[in-house]
C-alpha cells in the first residue's frame, strides 16, 4: 500500500451503495434537534414564511364558506348587489391565497437552500479536518451520500415539512371547526371515514417506503452490473461472454423491472381507496345532509359547504401522514450527519502549536510505536536519525512498515508511543500546515486532480507564477510532453488522468513537488512500469528534486538505493539493519536476501 | 421527431394488449370522473332540496357503485400502463447491452462510461415515459377536458362559454412554466454533478490535499460551487413562486364567474342551484387535467430528445461483425501473418499502424518494443480482432480474420495485462471465467503455477474469498497472478501479454516472471516488451516507431542492424553505464 493511498475505494459501484441506506427505522429526535441549529439563523425568514402560510391557510377555508354565503345568503334572496360583492371577495381571497402561498413557497425554498447550502459547507470543511484514519475505514460512496441525499432529506422536511405540519394541521383544524359549527351532527358523522384514512395511510406510506427502498436497490444493481461491464468490455470480448454476461444482465433488468412494477401498482392501489373514501365521505353527507335538508335542520347552502370542505380534507390528512416518514427518514439522515459531524478531530494543531519556520531537514524518529488497529503494531520501536541534507532509503518486505514511517513524518498519523521529531521538534508541537509546506511529498500513485496540467503541478503553491510553474516542467522533464499537448500547460486533466500516461503522471508530480521547493522529500518510489525513455527521464528528474535536500526514500525496488547516503531495512516493524548498499550487502541478512531475490529475478528471465 | 415517436410505438407494440386494455379502463375512469359530478348535481337538486328521498337514496347508492367502479378503472390502468413501461424499457435496455457487446471498440475509445450509464438509465426512462403514463395521460386529459367542456356547454352555454374562456390561458402558462423550468433543473442538476465531483476528486486525493497543506483552499474552491449549487435552486424556487400564483388564480377564477355570473343566473331563474354546485364541480374536474396537458405537452419534446439519443446508440455501426459466411476457427496451430496492415482509429486521421508486415511461425515467441504510442497495443487489438485493419490483412493459419466467428478466435487466444481487470466474484469464479466446465483439479493446477495458490489459501475463505468492491482488495501483482492463472486455465493456442509486473516486491516478481514463461511455453506468443530478459529471449523481436515496422529480427541481429532498438537497449541500463557485460546480474532498474 503506497503511503498516498487514502484507503478509499471510489467508482460507480461505491456511488450505488448509497441506494438502500435509509433502512434504520425509529427516530433521533435529538439528532433532529442538533441539525435544528442550522435553521436559527435564518429563523426570522422561518417566521415570515410561517406568517404567510397562516394567511393562504385562512384564505383556503375561507372559498368554501363564502361560496355558501353567495349561495344561502344572496342568491337564495335574490340579492345581487350581494353577490357582487362576495364575488368580488372570492376573487380577493383567492389572489391574496395565491400569492401567500407563493410567498411562503419561495421563502421556504430559499430558507431550505441555505440551509442546505450551509450544511453542506460545515460537512466538507469538517473532512478536511479529519484524521486519515477516519477514511482508511469510510468510504467515499457513502461520504459524498451524507452530502447529497442525507442533506436533501432535511431540506425536504424543512421545505415540505414545516409547511405540511402548520398548514395543513391549521387547515385540518379550521375545516373541522368551521363544520361543527355549521352542522355538529352533519360534521360527526361525516368525520367517521377519518380514522379508516389514517390507518390506509399510515399502511399504505410504511409499505411505499419498503417498496421504494426495493426498487432503489434493484435499480443500483443493476446500473452496478452496467457499469462493471462497460468496464470491463475488453475482457468479456476477449474471453467471448458477451452471451453470459448478457445474462446476467438481463437477470438484473428483469428484477428491477418488477419490483418498479410492483411499486407502482400499490400507488395506484392507495390513489382509488382514497377516491373512494373521498367518495363515501361525500356520500353521508348528501345522505344525511338531505334528511337533514328535508327535517329543515341545516340549510341547502351547508350541504353545498360540507360537500365541498369534506373534499378538502382529505389532502391534509395524507399530507400529514406522509409528514411522519419524511420526519422519520430526515431524523436519520440527521443522524448520519451529525456522526459525522461528530466526529472527532484527533489530528489537529495543539493549542500551543506554532509555526515551523526555516525548517532545516532533520528527522528523528524515537522509540517510535505505531498500530493502525489495535494489537497489530505496524512499527515497533522505531528510532534513526536523519541528518540535514542526508538521503535514507528505507527498504524491506511488502508490510514491513516502510510507508508507515512517511504517513507519521507528515502527520497523516499520531504516534501511539515515542516521538516524531523535525528539526529537534516534535511533531505534534508545530502546526500542521507550517509542516506539510515545507515537505515535498512525491506519492507512490500519481494523483492527479482534474483540471489544468498548470494547475495540478502549481497546487502546492498557488501563487506561483506561470514561469516558475515551466520551470518546475522543465526540472521535473515533464515540459517536453506538456508542450506537445494541444493546448500545453491548459490542457485539462481528466478525471483518473485517463489522458495521461502513467510515466506523464509521475513526471507531473515531481514537478509538483519540485514547485513547492522543499527542504525535506519524501519519495513513495512508484512501482508501477513505464517505458525505458520515461523511465530515464523520472530518474533525471529525481536526481533534480532530491538535489541538496534532505530526502527519505520508501524504495520498493532496489534501484534508487545506491545513490542513497545510509539504507534502512525495516522487517515485520522494527529496524533491522541499516548501512550503505556495499555494508549491507556484504553481510547476511534482510537486505541481501531481498537483493539476491531480485536479481535471481532479473537472471531467471535473463 | 415524429419518426422517433413512431420508433417509439414499435416498441409498444408486443404489449398491445395491456396497453389496449389500459386504455379501456382510461375511458372507463374519464367517463365516470365526467358522469359522477353530474349525478351529485341532481342528487342534490332532487333529493337534497326537492327532498325526493327515494331518489336520494337511488342516488347514492349509484354514486357509490360508480365509485368503487372508477377506483377500479384507476387501479387497472394504472398497474397495466406502468407494466407496457417498465416492459417497453426493460426491452430497450437488454437491447441496447447487446449493442454495447457489439459495438466496436473505437466507440469505447471515444465514449465515457457515464455519458454510456445515463443513456441507459435516464434516457430510457424517458422513453418509459412515453411508452406508459405519457400518451395514457395526454389522452385522459384531452378527453376529460372536452367532455367536461361539452357537458358544461350543455348545461348553460354562456356560463360555460364565460368561464371556459381562460381555460387556453391556462394549458398556455402551465405549457411555459414547463418549458421555462426544464433548462433550471438541468442547470441545478448539472451544478450539483460538478459539487459532487468536486467533493470525489478531493476525496481521492484527500492525501495529497494534506501532504501539500492545501485544505484551506479545497475549502474555499467547494464553497464557490456551493454557492453556485445554491444559485441555481433558488433559480427554479424563484420561477415557481412566479409561476404558481398565476397558475392558481387562472385556475380560480371561473370559479369567481361561475358564482358570480352563476349566481345572477340563478336569480334571472336561469339556472337552477343543483346545476351551479355540479358547474362547479366540473370547472375543479377540468384545471387539473388542463394544467398537466401543459406538463405533458412540454415533457413529451424532452422524452423524445432522450429516445432519440438511445436509438442513436442503436443505430452506431458494428465495425466488428462476423460477416455471414463467417466460419468457425479450427483448433488453430498459431502461425500468424500480418500483410501491409494499415490502421487508423478514426477515419482519415493519421494511421496508428502504416503498412506492417510480418510472419510468425506457431509457437514462436514475439517481443514488441517502441517508444509509447508507437502501435504496439494496436497490433494486439488487431490480433484480438477488436478492430479490423482499415488496409491489408491479419492471418491466423492461414484465416482472414473478417472471414471467421469473433467467438471462435477468441476462445483461442489468451491475454495477460499488466492492469489485470477482474471481476466482482471470488477467485475461483475469476480464474475459470475463461472455462466455466474446467474441473476443480484443472483449476488448482492453473491456480499452481500461476503462484495464485500461496496467497489464495491465506485468505479468510480461501479460493472462494470474494474480491473487489465487497470483499478482499488483491494487490496489483496478485491481480496478475489471478489473470495470469485464468489464461493458463483457457490454454490458448496464441498468447498476448505485457512483461511488465506492477506493485511487487522481488520474491513476487520472480515468482510472476516465472509463470508467464511457464505460460509461453509451446504458444505462439506476443509480448508487450519491457525487460530486456524478454528481448533476449525472444524468436522474434518487432521494433515499432510510429506506426512503422523499422526492424525484425532476433536481438543479436538487431543490436547490430537497428539504431532505434540498440537507443532502447542501450537507453534501458543508463545512467549507469556497462551493459553488455553484466545486464542480467542488474536488478531491473527500469521498466
Amino acid at each position: 500500500m503506497g503511503f498516498m493511498s487514502a484507503g478509499l475505494q471510489g467508482g460507480p459501484h461505491s456511488l450505488l451503495r448509497g441506494y438502500g441506506e435509509h433502512e434504520r427505522q425509529g427516530f433521533n429526535w435529538w439528532a433532529l434537534l442538533s441539525v435544528a441549529q442550522f435553521v436559527l439563523p435564518y429563523r426570522r425568514m422561518l417566521a415570515l414564511a410561517v406568517a404567510l402560510m397562516l394567511v393562504a391557510a385562512a384564505a383556503q377555508l375561507a372559498g368554501p364558506y363564502v361560496i355558501k354565503v353567495a349561495i344561502d345568503g344572496f342568491i337564495a334572496q335574490h340579492d345581487v348587489r350581494g353577490l357582487i360583492g362576495a364575488s368580488l371577495a372570492l376573487l380577493a381571497i383567492f389572489a391574496g391565497g395565491a400569492y401567500a402561498s407563493a410567498g411562503q413557497a419561495l421563502l421556504t425554498g430559499r430558507l431550505g437552500q441555505a440551509v442546505l447550502r450551509d450544511l453542506r459547507s460545515r460537512l466538507f470543511a469538517h473532512m478536511q479536518r479529519l484524521p486519515m484514519a477516519y477514511y482508511d475505514r469510510a468510504d467515499s460512496g457513502r461520504l459524498i451520500s451524507h452530502m447529497v441525499s442525507d442533506v436533501s432529506v432535511i431540506n425536504e422536511l424543512l421545505t415540505s415539512g414545516i409547511v405540511a405540519l402548520s398548514g395543513d394541521l391549521i387547515i385540518l383544524l379550521g375545516i373541522i371547526g368551521i363544520m361543527l359549527a355549521m352542522s355538529a351532527r352533519l360534521a360527526l358523522l361525516s368525520f367517521m371515514v377519518i380514522p379508516v384514512m389514517i390507518l390506509l395511510t399510515a399502511w399504505f406510506s410504511h409499505a411505499a417506503a419498503r417498496m421504494y427502498r426495493r426498487t432503489r436497490q434493484k435499480v443500483g444493481v443493476m446500473i452496478g452490473r452496467l457499469a462493471e461491464d462497460l468496464a470491463t468490455v475488453r475482457v468479456i470480448r476477449a474471453f467471448a461472454k458477451e452471451g453470459e454476461a448478457s445474462g446476467h444482465f438481463e437477470h438484473t433488468n428483469r428484477e428491477n423491472r418488477d419490483a418498479n412494477i410492483a411499486a407502482i401498482s400499490l400507488a395506484f392501489a392507495f390513489r382509488p381507496a382514497v377516491d373512494l373514501l373521498a367518495a363515501i365521505a361525500s356520500l353521508i353527507v348528501i345522505w344525511f345532509g338531505g334528511r337533514f335538508a328535508a327535517a329543515g335542520a341545516v340549510s341547502v347552502g351547508t350541504v353545498v359547504a360540507f360537500l365541498s370542505y369534506v373534499s378538502r380534507f382529505f389532502a391534509p390528512i395524507q399530507e400529514l401522514s406522509q409528514l411522519f416518514t419524511t420526519v422519520q427518514s430526515a431524523a436519520a439522515g440527521a443522524e448520519r450527519i451529525l456522526g459525522l459531524l461528530q466526529t472527532p478531530v484527533t489530528i489537529a494543531d495543539a493549542p500551543r502549536a506554532v509555526p515551523l519556520e526555516g525548517l532545516q531537514g532533520e528527522v528523528e524518529l524515537r522509540d517510535v510505536w505505531f498500530s493502525y488497529a489495535q494489537d497489530k503494531p505496524a512499527l515497533r520501536g522505531v528510532s534513526f536519525h536523519v541528518a540535514p541534507g542526508e538521503k535514507v532509503a528505507i527498504v524491506g518486505p511488502t508490510g514491513a512498515g516502510k510507508s508507515t514511517i512517511a504517513k507519521l513524518l507528515l502527520r497523516y498519523y499520531d504516534v501511539d508511543e515515542g516521538q516524531v521529531l523535525i528539526d529537534g521538534r516534535d511533531v505534534r508541537e508545530v502546526t500542521l500546515q507550517s509542516l506539510r509546506r515545507q515537505v515535498g511529498v512525491v506519492p507512490q500513485e500519481p494523483f492527479l486532480f482534474a483540471a489544468t496540467i498548470r494547475d495540478n503541478i502549481r497546487f502546492g503553491r498557488p501563487e506561483a507564477s506561470d514561469e516558475e510553474v515551466r520551470e518546475a516542467a522543465r526540472l521535473a522533464r515533464a515540459d517536453a510532453f506538456i508542450e506537445r499537448l494541444p493546448h500545453g500547460y491548459d490542457t485539462w486533466v481528466q478525471e483518473g488522468a485517463v489522458n495521461l500516461s502513467l510515466g506523464q503522471r509521475q513526471l507531473l508530480c515531481l514537478a509538483r513537488a519540485i514547485l513547492c521547493r522543499p527542504k525535506l522529500v519524501i519519495l513513495d518510489e512508484a512501482t508501477s512500469s513505464v517505458d525505458t525513455q520515461t523511465e530515464r527521464l523520472i530518474q533525471e528528474a529525481l536526481r533534480v528534486l532530491l538535489q541538496g535536500r534532505t530526502a527519505i526514500v520508501i524504495a520498493h525496488r532496489l534501484a534508487t538505493v545506491r545513490e542513497v547516503d545510509r539504507i534502512i531495512v525495516l522487517d515485520r516493524g522494527r529496524i533491522v539493519e541499516e548501512g550503505t548498499h556495499a555494508e549491507l550487502l556484504r553481510r547476511p541478512g534482510v537486505y541481501r536476501r531481498l537483493y539476491e531475490a531480485q536479481m535471481a529475478s532479473a537472471a531467471a528471465a535473463g | 421527431m415524429s419518426g422517433t415517436f413512431a420508433r417509439v410505438l414499435r416498441y409498444i407494440r408486443p404489449y398491445a394488449v395491456p396497453e389496449a386494455s389500459a386504455y379501456l379502463c382510461m375511458l372507463g375512469m374519464a367517463g365516470t370522473g365526467l358522469v359522477v359530478p353530474r349525478l351529485v348535481g341532481q342528487v342534490v337538486d332532487r333529493g337534497v332540496i326537492g327532498g325526493d328521498q327515494a331518489f336520494l337514496l337511488r342516488g347514492v347508492l349509484v354514486v357509490l357503485f360508480l365509485s368503487m367502479l372508477r377506483g377500479l378503472m384507476v387501479f387497472g390502468q394504472g398497474r397495466l400502463s406502468e407494466a407496457v413501461a417498465q416492459g417497453v424499457a426493460y426491452d430497450l435496455r437488454n437491447e441496447l447491452y447487446a449493442k454495447l457487446q457489439r459495438l466496436s471498440f473505437s466507440y469505447y475509445d471515444q465514449a465515457e462510461t457515464g455519458q454510456l450509464l445515463a443513456r441507459a438509465t435516464s434516457d430510457v426512462e424517458m422513453v418509459q415515459r412515453i411508452a406508459g403514463r405519457g400518451l395514457l395521460m395526454l389522452l385522459n386529459a384531452t378527453i376529460t377536458a372536452l367532455g367536461t367542456a361539452i357537458i358544461l356547454c350543455a348545461v348553460n352555454l354562456p356560463l360555460a362559454a364565460f368561464s371556459l374562456a381562460s381555460m387556453p390561458a391556462l394549458v398556455w402558462v402551465a405549457q411555459r412554466y414547463a418549458r421555462q423550468m426544464r433548462p433550471l433543473s438541468v442547470a441545478a442538476q448539472n451544478q450539483l454533478a460538478r459539487l459532487t465531483g468536486r467533493l470525489e476528486q478531493n476525496l481521492k486525493g484527500l492525501a495529497v490535499v494534506r501532504g501539500f497543506a492545501q485544505e484551506e483552499r479545497e475549502i474555499e474552491r467547494f464553497e464557490r460551487e456551493n454557492a453556485l449549487l445554491y444559485e441555481a435552486n433558488l433559480k427554479t424556487v424563484r420561477l415557481s413562486a412566479r409561476r404558481g400564483p398565476q397558475l392558481d388564480l387562472l385556475a380560480q377564477w371561473p370559479v369567481v364567474l361561475v358564482i358570480g355570473f352563476g349566481g345572477y343566473l340563478v336569480i334571472r331563474g336561469l339556472l337552477t342551484v343543483g346545476e351551479l354546485v355540479a358547474f362547479n364541480a366540473y370547472l375543479l374536474n377540468l384545471v387539473q387535467p388542463l394544467r398537466r396537458l401543459g406538463w405533458l405537452v412540454s415533457t413529451l419534446s424532452v422524452s423524445l430528445a432522450g429516445a432519440e439519443r438511445v436509438f442513436e446508440i442503436l443505430d452506431l455501426p458494428e465495425e466488428v461483425q462476423d460477416a455471414p459466411d463467417a466460419i468457425s476457427l479450427p483448433q488453430l496451430r498459431g502461425d500468424v501473418a500480418f500483410e501491409n496492415v494499415s490502421f487508423a482509429y478514426v477515419r482519415h486521421a493519421p494511421p496508428v499502424l502504416e503498412n506492417v508486415s510480418f510472419f510468425v511461425p506457431a509457437g514462436s515467441i514475439v517481443a514488441i518494443v517502441g517508444p509509447t504510442g508507437s502501435g504496439k497495443s494496436t497490433i494486439i487489438n488487431l490480433l484480438m480482432r477488436f478492430y479490423d485493419p482499415t488496409a491489408g490483412r491479419v492471418l491466423i493459419d492461414g484465416y482472414d480474420l473478417r472471414r471467421v466467428k469473433v467467438e471462435s478466435l477468441r476462445r483461442q487466444i489468451g491475454i495477460v495485462l499488466q492492469e489485470s481487470v477482474l471481476f466482482a466474484g471470488t477467485i475461483w469464479e475469476n480464474i475459470a471465467f475463461g472455462r466455466p466446465d474446467a474441473t476443480d483439479e484443472e483449476i488448482l493446477a492453473a491456480a499452481r503455477l500461476a503462484a495464485v495458490d500461496e496467497f489464495a489459501r491465506a485468505l479468510p475463505q480461501g479460493y472462494h474469498t470474494p474480491i473487489g468492491e465487497k470483499g478482499v482488495m488483491l494487490s496489483g501483482g496478485q491481480r496478475q497472478r489471478v489473470a495470469i492463472a485464468r489464461a493458463i486455465l483457457k490454454n490458448p493456442a496464441i498468447l498476448i501479454l505485457d512483461d511488465a509486473t506492477s506493485s511487487v516486491d522481488a520474491e513476487t516478481e520472480q515468482l510472476i516472471q516465472a509463470a508467464l514463461w511457464q505460460l509461453m511455453r509451446g504458444r505462439t506468443s506476443f509480448v508487450i516488451a519491457q525487460r530486456m530478459s524478454t528481448v533476449r529471449r525472444a524468436d522474434l523481436v518487432l521494433v515499432l516507431e510510429r506506426g512503422r515496422l523499422v526492424g525484425m529480427g532476433t536481438h543479436e541481429e538487431l543490436l547490430a542492424s537497428c539504431g532505434l532498438y540498440a537507443d532502447i537497449f542501450y537507453g534501458q541500463l543508463l545512467p549507469e553505464a556497462q551493459p553488455a557485460r553484466e545486464p542480467a546480474g542488474e536488478p531491473r532498474w527500469v521498466s
